[in-house]
């Protein structure tokens, strides 16, 4: 037996193994979805993502991701922008506190808004008082949005930024450019593969997220639910037809976003490539 | 446009770049800042580009005080050690964008810009990579490309970092012959920071010796070569042998002193010639070259660096282990010992 036929018998099996697995965990359970959804019909299907309520949790979720995503690149940019360029001090704290949010349950991201903003909390009263509601309304969800995904841009982009040094940088300004012009014609020529790639992600879980929107939500119909807490009321209510239609929309959204993903990520390799040159 | 730094200094946390230094560049001079890594003569060079900012001095353009001008304003020509070309855009669009960041009213035409980067192509001898990205050249030719686009601005006064330290030696060779010719030509006010004596010797018209922040010595290769301020300059500019002798001070009797001798002021002979020569022993010796390398080894152990030229070490038929006196033909430099 020669050594590669033994290494292709080796091969063949991994394969199978990786096959097997991703088949029982996610294929299965994916197909499950768009299953459990068209079962009854297409006219069900259509009903059920059509209802004013399913409809209400659409709006919020693509407001909540549409405020959240542009205020995260910004913050994104800027944060890495600060921490890949310049030296200062608490500068590890900073690093330290963009992570933060990936490593808290996402229940206490939601606590942390109820305690401040709720009737018992710290600014609640205050609040009440000038007729300001935000916990159980969509501000928190929007707020509990932002904090959850807040690393997904900086993380991206921090390493990217860090690679490239700032030598393109000063020679744009020694060529006569303002800090605008270099920034638009050379900083974000440089990262736009790795923001758009760190944009994809942080818009999949902005639209995705769950447990820190729960905890401030209040689960109103219509009016304070997003898509995934929309479809854990209708399972609950053994409305498991309009439960996978509506978790057909978030899988679908998932499905684009993988195949988005893969497109940048081939761009994005080439352009961390080309910045250890 | 001439330079003058006057009193500058600059410290990183605890690390001191510059100590007031002070320095006069003249229009139309190409000077080398010569010195070892850490010595602050990058530190200098970026403070005139307006890159860093000193914690204390003034920079006189012309005269005129551009302390509180950004870099943008100075119009200086920077070519980096590793030319920073925008890697997303084609050689010709590096070149354009000093041209294409200009404010609207004295932007040139696109017409007027594309000229402008054929020219410049051409006086870099790389007119036909115009279209190509940065990572599709060699490294020579993104040194050539870096000094195109920086000249793209018509800057007043060019400052190059390390130009040629990233390059093979060939390359570098080369480089160096082009940017003494180039210079010849343009007639700009050029300073280059270097940490290799030879390349500053070879192309520069004065030499700035630093170490540690300060400046050691300012003149030209000639002079920093054959007559150095201190034993810095002395050692930094190429290699030296030391040697101790007595000598008679009329006023405070005997005293010993240092003496520096450069390899080729050595002569060699087969008996002493005079009372100062120096028995040794050859213990290598290299014949390929233009000058013959021998190293002689003394009594007392020390190794004597020696160059002579080929007919004399034809002459006398030289061989390893060989026993020879060594006579200094003229001393570099020497002081007396403390």
């Amino acid at each position: 037996m020669s050594k590669s036929s033994e290494n292709s018998f080796v091969r063949r099996i991994l394969i199978a193994v990786a096959l097997f697995y991703l088949t029982l965990f996610i294929f299965l359970p994916l197909l499950t979805v768009f299953v459990g959804a068209l079962n009854k019909g297409v006219g069900l299907y259509f009903k059920s993502i059509s209802d004013p309520n399913a409809l209400a949790a659409i709006q919020l979720t693509v407001v909540t991701a549409l405020v959240a995503v542009p205020l995260n690149l910004v913050f994104g940019v800027a944060a890495s922008w600060a921490i890949a360029k310049f030296d200062f001090w608490g500068k590890n704290f900073l690093t330290t506190l963009i992570d933060l949010p990936l490593s808290v349950s996402p229940v206490i991201s939601g606590l942390i808004y109820v305690l401040l903003f709720g009737a018992q909390g710290v600014l609640g009263p205050w609040l009440m008082e000038h007729g300001i509601k935000i916990i159980f309304a969509p501000p928190a969800i929007i707020l509990a949005t932002i904090f959850v995904t807040f690393p997904m841009v900086a993380r991206e982009l921090i390493p990217v930024m860090k690679a490239q040094g700032t030598e393109e940088e000063e020679a744009a300004l020694t060529l006569g450019a303002s800090g605008w012009q270099m920034f638009w014609r050379v900083t974000l020529p440089n990262i736009k593969w790795g923001l758009l790639y760190g944009v994809i992600l942080c818009n999949a879980r902005a639209m995705g997220e769950f447990g820190a929107v729960s905890v401030v939500s209040g689960h109103i119909r219509g009016q304070t639910n997003t898509l995934p807490l929309h479809i854990e009321i209708l399972y609950n209510e053994y409305n498991f037809t309009a439960a996978f239609a509506t978790a057909s929309l978030l899988a679908m959204l998932a499905l684009v976003t993988l195949v988005l993903k893969s497109m940048v990520e081939y761009k994005f390799r080439a352009e961390l490539k080309a910045a250890e040159k | 446009m001439s330079i003058e730094v006057k009193q500058i200094t600059k410290t990183f946390g605890p690390f001191k770049a510059l100590a007031q230094v002070s320095l006069k560049v003249d229009t139309g001079e190409l000077i080398a800042l010569l010195g070892p890594s850490g010595s602050g003569k990058t530190t200098l060079l970026r403070i005139i580009a307006g890159l860093e900012i000193p914690d204390s001095g003034q920079i006189l353009f012309h005269g005129e005080d551009i302390q509180e001008k950004k870099t943008k304003d100075r119009n200086v020509g920077f070519v980096f050690q590793h030319y920073a070309l925008f890697r997303h855009m084609t050689v010709f669009e590096n070149i354009a964008f000093g041209l294409r960041v200009k404010p609207k009213a004295i932007r040139p035409s696109g017409e007027k810009i594309k000229e402008k980067v054929h020219e410049l192509l051409k006086l870099v001898q790389l007119d036909w990579v115009a279209d190509r990205f940065p990572s599709q050249l060699s490294g020579g030719q993104r040194q050539r490309i870096a000094l195109a686009r920086a000249l793209a601005i018509e800057p007043k006064m060019l400052l190059l970092d390390e130009p040629f330290g990233s390059l093979d030696a060939q390359v570098r060779k080369e480089l160096r012959q082009w940017l003494r010719r180039f210079h010849d030509d343009l007639h700009i006010t050029t300073l280059f920071v270097t940490h290799d004596q030879e390349e500053a010797l070879e192309v520069a018209d004065k030499i700035v010796v630093m170490n540690k922040g300060k400046i050691e010595q300012v003149g030209s290769p000639e002079e920093v070569y054959h007559n150095p301020a201190n034993v810095f300059v002395l050692n930094f500019l190429g290699n030296v042998n030391l040697f101790h002798a007595r000598v008679e001070d009329k006023a405070e009797g005997a005293k010993s002193k240092k003496i520096y001798v450069r390899p080729h002021q050595l002569t060699v002979s087969r008996t002493p010639q005079t009372g100062d020569s120096v028995k040794a022993v050859i213990a290598f010796i290299n014949p390929a070259g233009s000058v013959v390398k021998i190293d002689a080894r003394s009594q007392e152990g020390n190794i004597y660096q020696v160059e002579i030229p080929q007919e004399e070490y034809q002459a006398l038929k030289l061989v390893k282990n060989d026993e020879i006196f060594l006579t200094p033909k003229n001393i570099t430099y020497s002081e007396y010992e403390i």
